[in-house]
């Protein structure tokens, strides 16, 4: 059945291919003409450049200039457009009274998505990684159907941040199906989205719901690493099983536990998409996150502010380095660990 | 049926249930509802008409309520069947309601208000589909529009991220050069920076390409994706050189290596980023939500975002359109799904 498959797969493949190598080979007199004058080992620029030029484009570029951007002000959009004036940007991110008490900045929301984005990052990191580790543990056991279990929490991490911020409107509003449970229970309706901090639980569970399965998968894969033969030790001596894990399971299971924390701190302190569909950042700013902050004085809000939004971004972007670096430190450690075994 | 729970319950080994089975099967079908629940009410209630939405307490079923024009009143009024304290049943049309009270009138009367609460009264219904919550949005509004430009947003970045990616990937597997690991550095670095991080600069950096409210201004800065280029390079790492060698002393040129020869060996790392990148460009928001300004360009995410942002949300259609943007993932969910999962145990992308 899977020969018959793959049969027809390899048919339609080469069917559709069949033109696309058509063309192929029209580049290909061009292309030897190039490659006598670079020699082989030359064709590799040729072979570099269209991605890099769109990295450099794209990428590189943006991230210079988003410095000079930083640190001019005004509402034009070319640089060339644009005044300078030194830290002016950064100083009225940093206006407060008390660093402590966001509503004391009086200028700005800066500080607000700041601490909203904090405080996300702590709940949510906590519980996503908590949610990851037992649904992994759970689907390491010996189980019927793993592959049916293990798509089950997956399904939801391929839907679309709109699809998953609509889908959770629809179960949150004031006559949803969660307030339908709660009457059913003879409890009183709440308005979910419109109670501060019911709409902040919100965007951190539905944000856990969204993407916990692909974080369990992860720690599934550093779970079957595992060496089957000391839980089989274990079970000889009659360990119990909590002990079984803190002594055999989490040690052996730290690396990816750790790759795993990183991961989801990287991703909480970008948090946008589905909050944004969600809630708006509503009620009043009590979910406006650090994106959302870029976003709307860059773009959406009536005064933008660009300078302000880059000078936001670059602070954003150096914590995002610092984490980024100790998640490279991290997977490099780990790969030098798996040759020494 | 306790055949089959016989099947799904029985224990390897036969011992008796310990708590961590219990807690297993309580963790795994909360999670099937937990997980599925959600997405099958909304499908569900995509087939409900607008009056059977605003129905509180939903019903499961999609019904139509009966409906009566009453005198003094310009919309037709919902008919319920209200049960009175002793017992007996008569029908009333609902005014408006208010939390768990409703305002309701006698069709024969309608001077008087009755007030009744909603636990005491049922809906007079028959079960009917509302199609044309489907039908609608593509006929009335521009969501065929939206949908096409997704499909070709999806289709052309997928095509030039895969191109570009192996073509990069074999450059730098294949190849000694000068440089050759500053640009291993420089494609590292570029993890670092989301798109979150430049949105300002690479916006001016389009609008001055001219590329503002086009599809290409969301494809091209999308495609040079670094997780792709490093997915494609472990993966040709493994293709032996003696291949290329040999390939050389046929006088194949290093285009014809390339295509001929490296590609076709790649083909199952170019099918799961393939999978990936479909579901990314499917998916994304942020960036088309600020290069496309026009509704002419509208993607799926940016459209469904705009109606469901409006202040009189139209949910009947919204559902509906909700459910058409979720097809291609459920289809990639369900027939790739093996590919991803093993894509993310192996390299840890996303």
């Amino acid at each position: 059945m899977a020969d018959v498959r793959n049969g027809i797969a390899t048919r339609a493949g080469a069917m559709i291919l069949a033109p696309v190598g058509w063309l192929a080979n029209l580049f290909d007199a061009p292309l030897r003409m190039l490659q006598r004058r670079t020699g082989s080992n030359g064709m590799a620029v040729f072979f570099l450049a269209p991605n890099m030029l769109v990295f450099g484009i794209f990428v590189l570029f943006p991230l210079v200039i988003n410095i000079l951007y930083s640190m001019t002000g005004g509402g034009a959009l070319f640089l060339g457009d644009r005044t300078f004036v030194g830290a002016d940007q950064y100083g009225r991110l940093f206006s407060c009274g008390s660093y402590l008490d966001p509503k004391s900045c009086t200028e700005d929301l800066f500080w607000i998505a700041v601490w909203n984005t904090l405080v996300f990052v702590v709940l949510q990191v906590a519980m996503m990684v908590a949610v990851a580790l037992v649904t992994a543990l759970v689907l390491n056991r010996e189980l019927r159907a793993r592959s049916f279990w293990r798509a089950v929490f997956f399904f939801p991490v391929l839907l679309s941040p709109v699809v998953v911020g609509l889908i959770w409107r629809w179960i949150l509003q004031r006559q949803g199906l969660l307030n339908l449970m709660v009457f059913e229970a003879g409890g009183t309706p709440v308005n979910w989205l419109v109670e501060r901090s019911w709409a902040f639980t919100a965007t951190i569970m539905v944000s856990v719901w969204a993407h916990v399965g692909f974080y369990s998968l992860i720690l599934l894969a550093g779970l079957q690493a595992i060496p089957k033969d000391l839980y089989e030790a274990a079970e000889m001596d009659g360990t119990r099983p909590l002990r079984v894990f803190w002594r055999i399971t989490l040690p052996l299971l730290a690396p990816n536990l750790l790759v795993v924390l990183v991961l989801t701190l990287i991703r909480a302190v970008q948090i946008f998409d589905e909050v944004y569909v969600l809630t708006g950042g509503g009620p009043g700013t009590s979910t406006l996150f650090l994106t959302q902050y870029i976003y709307e004085v860059g773009f959406a809000s009536m005064l933008r502010n660009p300078g302000l939004a880059s000078a936001a971004s670059i602070l954003m972007g150096a914590v995002l380095v610092v984490l980024t670096l100790i998640q490279l430190g991290i997977a490099r450690r780990n790969e030098q660990r798996g040759k020494m075994r | 049926m306790s055949r089959v729970a016989e099947f799904l319950f029985r224990r390897r080994g036969g011992a008796s249930w310990h708590w961590t089975d219990v807690f297993t099967w309580f963790w795994l079908i909360g999670g099937l509802i937990v997980m599925f629940g959600p997405a099958l009410w909304l499908v569900n209630s995509s087939f409900k008409t607008p009056a059977a939405l605003a129905e509180f307490p939903p019903t499961v079923l999609p019904y139509v309520t009966a409906e009566a024009i009453v005198e003094g009143y310009e919309e037709p009024l919902q008919l319920f069947e209200v049960r009175n304290d002793d017992g007996s049943v008569r029908v009333l049309a609902e005014v408006r309601r208010l939390g768990t009270i409703a305002q309701m009138v006698d069709p024969a009367n309608p001077g008087a208000i009755i007030r009744v609460n909603i636990r005491n009264r049922t809906p007079k219904r028959s079960i009917a589909f509302a199609l044309d919550n489907y039908v609608q949005p593509f006929l009335a509004f521009d969501f065929f529009l939206y949908l096409r430009n997704s499909v070709f947003v999806t289709v052309v970045a997928t095509l030039i991220t895969l191109l570009t990616n192996s073509m990069a990937a074999f450059a730098l597997s294949k190849y000694n050069f000068r440089g050759r690991s500053a640009v291993m550095m420089l494609i590292v670095a570029t993890l670092m920076v989301p798109l979150s991080v430049i949105l300002v600069p690479l916006y001016s950096v389009i609008s001055a390409m001219g590329l503002f409210n086009s599809l290409w201004g969301v494809i091209l800065p999308t495609v040079a994706t670094p997780t792709g280029v490093f997915m494609l390079r472990q993966y040709m790492l493994t293709i032996p050189d003696e291949l290329i060698e040999a390939a050389r002393m046929d006088k194949a040129s290093e285009w014809q290596i390339y295509w001929r020869i490296i590609l076709p060996l790649t083909a199952p790392a170019l099918a799961v980023l393939a999978i990936f990148s479909v579901v990314w460009r499917w998916n994304d928001f942020l960036w088309p939500l600020i290069v496309l300004s026009r509704k002419e360009v509208y993607t799926l995410q940016v459209g469904l975002n705009t109606y469901a942002g409006q202040l009189n949300v139209q949910w009947h259609y919204i559902l509906a359109m909700t459910v058409v943007t979720m097809i291609p993932v459920v289809l990639v969910f369900i027939f790739l799904q093996r590919f991803i999962t093993t894509g993310i145990a192996g390299s840890g992308l996303k």
